[in-house]
């Protein structure tokens, strides 16, 4: 169809007389679609310039075509190629083909052969490169068309002989995103094209240009990733380029050596200029090692992210990457690491006040001195060492990944990954922190190596000291002294950033538990208690202490025989700490004491915690008393509520289950509450008072629902349905109480077929659930729709609140796991007696800093509210750059706020809080197809930020400002 | 071919290197000896030219960096013993080598009153030659003559420079450091393949460890003896090893969130910081991506110190000069502060023998000051060595990167540099040589000649034949006109017309007699499938008149004039086929095959 209606607009407009009885037909169609292309090829028949029509064609380029006529304006396109003797508009017109074949829903097949013979009598060399192009994209598209495929690697195959680097640059890259994969096929296909499109790419890896050779890589590449197998013979091939003095040649080469090491791992390579053989793995890895002291540091970041991902090395390769034999005078020298170790080993504390204690001590060979070696040797101590920090970056991702797979290694790689810890870069830092961490289950920390970890936790960037923490959450230790020192520092850390306590009470929790019997006997001195003497009892709100006990009872948990050593006050600081702090002490079995909480009985499952068990019982409970009568239904309801918000501040681990069901209850009681108001019966303007508790009530249950549905992370399809329930039930109370408020039928009219279509899409979206919801609301209630679609608004209102109070109250089944969204702003502190000053009408920049957890999505829904004392309200939403992730389920927001106002007498407090925004319909938005070359895009309203309402989820923090006047 | 005088060579102390190359002279560096008091401490400029000025003789003089030992006698060399053509380098140098001048001028003049010296007039006149040269620009001295400036580390401005004429290049690396620093990169220099590499060879003989462990020890050291309250006293060079010192000091004390003071003697110091300042896209990657929001030597913990101070209670950080404690304000601090034991000197770099610093290192505690007043050190003393010259390993690995022709090895001890050589013969297959002061070496090259060729000539030859490989060298045709010191291949044509010459032929011909007994144009036909067989590649043609041609050679049967059973095969061919023709003939003389009857 399109191609008729090209071919009338062509004739329409050159005036073909003799086709003319063509027209008629076509003529219907024309009407009915008044095609582009028909103004482009009046725009280009009138150009009177190349230049002219360029123009045009830059501006046709910025409209989108519809799918139905792209062959057509192909068409017009080409015959105006053949026409056009300007090289500039042949490019861009090839480019636009090129284009044109990426609409999505066009076939491209049809204008495939045009392409191709356009390239016959093409003589500049970039009109030819971007017509190579355009059947890339071609070739793309018809993807599953083995013998399109071979043709245009065909054409691309004649191509490669051309002068112009372009040309055969664009060849190759076809060559390599078409090139027959499967061997079989290929022959059953045409028995001539059955040459090796390795062998025709390799012959360019020797091309004079560097962008060939480069692209002749790529493609090389290009074939792997699309599952052909390479051969080893490249390997040679490749190992030459890796001394290309270009380095996206060196770059991609050390790619394609890599690729081919994960390949043939096990094949056996000779060695030049001896006798010997080893892996091509080892050899590869050896090369690429080499790399890592390229002069190029692109080539050097790639050859050291390459190298994390190399397992297979032999162990004694891997080995040599971390060795530097150091020499002075040409005598042996030990390393600095060496020097530590042996003090370690020999007992000895590192005094380091020796002068020349780093002399250097026997004579070596000079033979035997190897400087330059073509191994492994040292290529991680160079990359650490480097210049650039991307390439540190890069060297210590891949000591990570290699040392997670080998714990020898991991060991050896140590000294070097606590060197970095004093990178000048922060990033830098960062990062070996984290590999460290994540290696940590296969190390112990020696002293000296302690000592240096620990000096870093007196760093101002609270991210390193964070990040150190979880670090010595998981480390080994492997003395009584490592212990003390980290607990030393620990506390200095803490007197000097008094905002970490928590991340140290946590830090040193996991290290007592970790090593109870490090810890057994340093606790009289820890908790310096005498034989003979009483000692003063220690400040209990003193957080040094408070982490010191923190420690101790998490080693006691392990360890029996610690209690022994306990004074009386500490017992009694444990019962306090126990309850207050209960997510950091553990129960203890402590002698003459029953456990706090609970009666241990031997019938308990160990996996039944008793917690959750009482959870669950309390809950049973109230699902079970359908029937009570309302005054003992409401009783019950409060004192579960009640009970599951205790033990939600106790067991930080069901906090989140415990206050999702006190939510849902709450609702339930207030919507009890709401109906059992015995004045419902009496006129309603007289009880305005009684009107306002039940509207104030169906208005918090709204708002608690949305908190339901979205504070929460883990919440599933089933507890969802429940919630829009509950919306539903509110909803409807919310339509009663307006009806008996109101006067006239009018304004109900309205809210009626409103809610009356919520209920409709309730029952739509929810209609897989809607057998298990027997006997509730909404079950009555569509059973009643055909009534209440016919029936007036008064008589609606009637039936709601009969089948609102008849309903029963429903099951909320519980998630495995469930966690509430909170949010911790750590800055402004909200102490500062300092207003903030700045000139009004200009802004001033506050730093927030808070964390969050378990929210997610994080960068959509996190937003920063800031209220001014004249009610003025800002919502702030943060950069998705100003999210950090430090943990599974964690974030951190660390961003600015931009404040302004006009000028004040006084200074004021304005608040700062975090709330997370949602949009009930966000999901049901996504579906909307959107039409990408449709030109009502304009039309459509931008749904995709609209935020349908927020909930605070952190504690408001006040800060001072004071604008001043501006002054003249 | 290069030669090379005078200075340097297997000496730590002055450098001075004279090259000549394709005709051009360079003297590269101009240094002078500190360890001399007289005439020795300058290069002797009379080996150059006899008699005759330098200036005729020059083309052109580089410096590398701002070190007096590569410096120091510039102003001695232009003003008094006179020159006046262009002198190179890098900006900082520009900048800061005056500062250095002027202060080694006023301790020679001023303090030890020597006579015969240049004066602060001749520094400045000197500096008015000075041209400055950004890094990687390609300046053009003069036609021929063209130098380019790398980084190179060491200190702040410190450049590797590039000589090239013609197709002949020499770099000189000055002093360079390939590890980084906290307030430098490291040197890099491209594949640019010189036909020989001058390298400096300090540290010939050692490869050094990590630097991270000796300046977290440093640090260690540092913030331990401040937390016990105690005071730090670093004695310091006023340039280059005082920056990265202050950097690391900064940078740590901004880290930890620490409070104590950091003093930094003035003077010298303070101008030189300012320079530090300006100079940004000289330091390293951390200081360059930084100083938008800060410049790191605006430093904010670091301050000016004054005598006073001294006596502060408190712990306190501070740099003085000299770095080996053998006057000045450095000696006056140690000496109030010795006699803590809480206190710590901090020596950071290499002491001569008999000064204070060499002393309390080698471990003696009581040391004779003058006045026969003995001072007891009871404060502790720690030697911290940051050097800034390339270590063994540096070394090599420039010369892979350089991939140079010849090296040469200056500037180190000759036992040492023996070694290196050794290894560097070794790995690199290259010559290396190392000539000791005032030897000249001179070095063969084989200089490429640059022939033009007319584009339809070079059009019309690589049409023949495959696409030009990089890698292979390709044969051509044509004809090359040496007119005028200037070559040129033309094609024959165009020379004979060129020339007024006519255009001869030269044709082989050769007569091959083969046993036939048939028909002369069967045995034309025999000979056809014979060779349409064999050279499958080329052309072979029958034609109508019975004779063959094989591209353009030509084949005839005739018969033997006497002998019928005798075939006699006409071969004729022009010299340009002679490979082909003389082919042809060795084919035809074994005999046609038998079976192809």
């Amino acid at each position: 169809m399109a191609a008729h209606l090209k071919k009338r607009v062509y004739e329409e407009f050159t005036k073909v007389v003799q086709q003319q009885h063509e027209e008629l037909s076509a003529k219907k169609l024309r009407l009915a679609k008044p095609s582009k292309s028909a103004a482009l090829h009046v725009d280009l028949c009138k150009a009177a310039s190349p230049a002219d029509a360029l123009q045009h064609l830059l501006h046709f380029a910025r409209r989108p075509v519809e799918v139905e006529s792209v062959e057509g304006v192909v068409r017009i396109l080409l015959e105006h190629y053949y026409k056009e003797n300007d090289a500039s508009v042949r490019l861009k017109i090839a480019s636009l083909l090129g284009l044109l074949s990426k609409t999505a829903g066009f076939s491209p097949d049809c204008i495939m052969d045009d392409a191709i013979n356009t390239l016959q009598n093409e003589k500049s060399h970039q009109v030819l490169a971007q017509l190579l192009d355009t059947l890339l994209v071609i070739g793309t598209k018809l993807t599953e068309n083995p013998p399109v495929r071979m043709r245009l690697v065909e054409v691309a195959c004649k191509h490669l002989t051309d002068s112009s680097h372009g040309v055969r640059n664009k060849c190759l890259q076809l060559i390599g995103c078409l090139g027959p994969v499967e061997k079989g096929v290929t022959k059953e296909v045409e028995s001539q094209s059955a040459k090796d499109v390795q062998k025709i790419i390799g012959d360019h890896f020797n091309d004079q240009d560097p962008r060939v050779r480069t692209a002749a890589i790529k493609a090389m590449l290009q074939l792997h990733e699309r599952g052909l197998k390479l051969q080893q013979a490249i390997y040679c091939q490749a190992c030459k380029l890796l001394a290309d003095d270009y380095e996206q040649v060196r770059s991609a080469a050390v790619q394609l050596i890599w690729v081919l090491s994960q390949l043939y791992p096990e094949s056996i390579v000779p060695i030049p200029s001896s006798n010997e053989e080893i892996r091509l793995v080892d050899d590869a890895f050896g090369k690429i090692c080499h790399m890592v002291s390229d002069g190029s540091w692109v080539v050097r970041v790639q050859a050291a992210k390459l190298l994390g991902s190399m397992q297979q090395v032999s162990s004694h390769f891997l080995e040599q990457t971390l060795d530097k034999k150091l020499m002075s005078d040409l005598r042996r020298k030990r390393t600095a690491h060496e020097r530590a170790k042996e003090l370690y080993s020999s007992g000895e504390f590192s005094s380091g006040r020796k002068w020349g204690d780093d002399a250097p001590k026997e004579e070596i060979d000079t033979g035997a001195v190897n400087l330059i070696e073509s191994g492994a040797c040292g290529a991680f101590v160079h990359g650490l060492e480097d210049e650039m920090y991307e390439v540190r970056i890069a060297a210590v991702e891949a000591l990570c990944m290699l040392a997670q797979s080998s714990p020898s290694f991991a060991e050896k790689c140590l000294d070097f990954l606590v060197d970095m810890f004093n990178d000048e870069i922060e990033e830098v830092r960062l990062q070996s922190i984290h590999t460290m961490r994540k290696i940590s289950n296969n190390i112990t920390l020696r002293e000296d190596q302690l000592d240096t970890v620990l000096a870093v936790l007196e760093d101002s960037s609270r991210d390193i000291r964070e990040a150190l923490h979880e670090l010595l959450c998981c480390t080994n230790v492997s003395t009584k002294e490592g212990i003390h020192l980290a607990l030393v520092e620990l506390l200095k850390n803490l007197t000097k950033y008094p905002t970490d306590r928590e991340s140290i009470w946590k830090c040193l929790k996991f290290l007592g538990s970790r090593h109870p019997t490090l810890v057994l006997p340093l606790v009289p001195e820890l908790l310096s208690t005498h034989p003979f003497f009483d000692t003063p009892e220690p400040d209990m709100d003193d957080p040094a202490y408070i982490a010191v006990l923190v420690l101790i009872f998490n080693a006691a948990k392990s360890c029996p025989t610690m209690p022994a050593l306990f004074s009386d006050h500490t017992f009694r600081h444990y019962a306090y700490l126990r309850d207050s702090l209960s997510h950091l002490v553990p129960p203890l079995r402590l002698p003459g004491r029953k456990l706090v909480s609970s009666p241990v009985s031997p019938s308990i499952t160990p996996n039944e915690d008793p917690c959750q068990q009482f959870l669950h019982q309390s809950l049973e409970r109230v699902y079970n008393l359908q029937h009570l009568d309302p005054q003992g239904v409401q009783e019950l309801l409060e004192f579960t509520i009640r009970d599951l918000q205790r033990l939600g501040e106790l067991q930080s681990e069901l906090a989140g289950m415990a206050d999702f069901t006190a939510t849902y209850l709450q609702c339930q009681l207030l919507l009890i509450k709401a109906l059992q108001e015995k004045l419902w019966n009496v006129a309603a303007p007289l009880y305005l008072k009684q009107n306002a508790l039940a509207s104030a009530a169906a208005k918090q249950i709204l708002e608690e629902t949305y908190k339901m549905e979205f504070m929460y992370s883990g919440v599933e399809g089933r507890q969802v349905v429940i919630i829009h329930h509950m919306r539903l039930q509110a909803k409807a109370l919310q339509l009663i109480v307006t009806a008996r408020t109101t006067r006239g039928a009018e304004p109900l009219f309205g809210m009626c077929e409103k809610f009356l279509q919520e209920v409709d899409s309730f029952q739509r979206c929810f209609i897989s659930e809607l057998p298990h919801m027997q006997g509730s609301f909404v079950d009555k209630l569509l059973d009643l729709m055909p009534r209440l679609v016919t029936s007036k608004p008064s008589e609606v209102v009637k039936i709601l609140q009969t089948t609102l109070r008849q309903s029963t109250f429903l099951h909320l089944p519980l998630p495995e796991q469930l966690h509430r969204a909170t949010a911790t702003i750590i800055e402004p502190t909200g102490e500062s007696d300092n207003p903030l000053r700045f000139t009004s009408g200009l802004v001033v920049a506050l730093d927030v800093d808070a964390t969050l957890e378990h929210v997610q999505d994080p960068q959509g829904t996190v937003k920063v509210q800031v209220l001014y004392p004249d009610g003025q309200a800002q919502l702030i939403h943060p950069k998705p750059a100003d999210f950090r992730n430090p943990g599974p389920g964690r974030h951190r927001l660390i961003t600015q706020v931009y404040l302004s106002h006009t000028a004040w007498t006084e200074p004021c407090q304005i608040e700062v809080r975090l709330l997370l925004a949602y949009n009930s319909n966000r999901s049901k938005a996504a579906k909307i197809p959107k039409s990408t070359w449709s030109d009502s895009m304009e039309a459509l309203p931008p749904s995709e930020n609209g935020i349908e309402g927020t909930i605070p989820f952190s504690k408001p923090v006040k800060v001072y400002i004071m604008p001043k006047p501006a002054r003249r | 071919s290069f030669s090379l005088g005078p200075g340097a060579g297997q000496d730590v102390g002055r450098s001075c290197i004279l090259v000549s190359i394709a005709g051009k002279n360079v003297m590269l560096d101009c240094g002078m000896h500190m360890g001399y008091n007289d005439d020795r401490r300058f290069p002797d400029f009379s080996y150059i030219t006899q008699n005759g000025r330098l200036t005729d003789f020059l083309d052109c003089v580089i410096i590398s960096h701002f070190h007096l030992d590569h410096c120091g006698a510039l102003p001695y060399f232009s003003e008094m013993v006179g020159y006046d053509g262009p002198i190179y380098m890098t900006h900082p140098t520009k900048a800061i080598c005056p500062i250095l001048l002027e202060d080694y001028r006023k301790i020679t003049v001023d303090k030890k009153g020597e006579t015969n010296f240049f004066t602060s007039q001749m520094i400045k006149d000197c500096m008015k030659k000075v041209v400055a040269v950004h890094l990687h620009q390609t300046v053009q001295v003069d036609e021929e003559l063209e130098i380019k400036a790398y980084y190179a580390g060491h200190v702040l401005g410190a450049a590797m420079f590039q000589i090239k004429v013609g197709c002949e290049s020499v770099v000189y690396t000055g002093d360079y450091n390939m590890t980084p620093d906290r307030h430098l990169g490291a040197a890099w220099i491209d594949k640019c393949r010189p036909d020989l590499l001058i390298s400096e060879s300090t540290y010939a003989t050692t490869i050094r460890d990590s630097k991270r462990c000796r300046e977290r020890d440093f640090l260690k050291k540092v913030h331990e003896t401040v937390e016990r309250g105690g005071k730090v006293l670093i004695p310091v060079f006023a340039l280059g090893r005082a920056q990265e010192l202050c950097i690391l000091l900064e940078t740590f004390w901004e880290r930890m969130n620490l409070k104590a003071p950091i003093y930094f003697s003035t003077g010298l110091t303070e101008k030189a910081n300012h320079y530090y300042k300006l100079f940004i896209t000289w330091t390293n990657q951390k200081i360059r991506k930084t100083f938008v929001q800060r410049n790191m030597f605006e430093f904010k913990h670091i301050k000016a110190f004054d005598r006073a101070y001294a006596d502060n209670p408190g712990p306190m950080v501070v740099f003085a000069t000299p770095g080996m404690l053998h006057a000045g304000q450095s000696l006056q601090i140690f000496r109030k502060w010795a006699g803590n034991e809480k206190n710590m000197v901090i020596m950071p770099g290499y002491c001569v023998q008999g000064t204070v610093g060499h002393k309390i290192l080698s471990g003696q505690r009581k040391l004779e000051m003058e006045g026969r007043q003995i001072l007891e050190v009871k404060m502790q003393v720690e030697y911290m060595s940051f050097s800034a010259h390339a270590d063994a390993k540096g070394i090599m690995q420039l010369i892979r990167q350089a991939e140079p022709r010849n090296v040469l090895l200056v500037h180190g001890e000759a036992k040492k540099m023996e070694f290196l050589k050794q290894k560097i013969e070794q790995e690199f297959h290259v010559n290396c040589y190392m000539p000791a002061n005032g030897e000249t070496t001179t070095i063969f090259t084989n200089p490429s000649i640059p022939v033009d060729i007319s584009l339809g000539l070079l059009k019309r030859e690589t049409a023949i034949g495959l696409l030009p490989d990089a890698k292979k060298p390709k044969l051509m045709h044509g004809t090359l006109i040496m007119k005028d010191n200037s070559f040129r291949l033309v094609s024959p044509e165009q020379a004979l017309k060129e020339l007024g010459l006519a255009e001869h032929q030269l044709r082989f011909t050769c007569r091959v007699h083969i046993q036939d007994p048939r028909k002369e144009h069967e045995t034309g036909l025999r000979v056809y499938n014979h060779l349409k067989a064999i050279l499958k590649d080329y052309s072979v043609q029958h034609l109508p008149d019975g004779s063959i041609t094989v591209e353009s050679i030509l084949i005839q049967a005739t018969a033997h004039s006497e002998d019928q059973g005798t075939k006699v095969l006409l071969v004729s061919w022009t010299y340009q086929d002679e490979e082909l023709g003389s082919y042809l003939t060795a084919l035809l003389k074994k005999g046609l095959p038998q079976s192809t009857a």
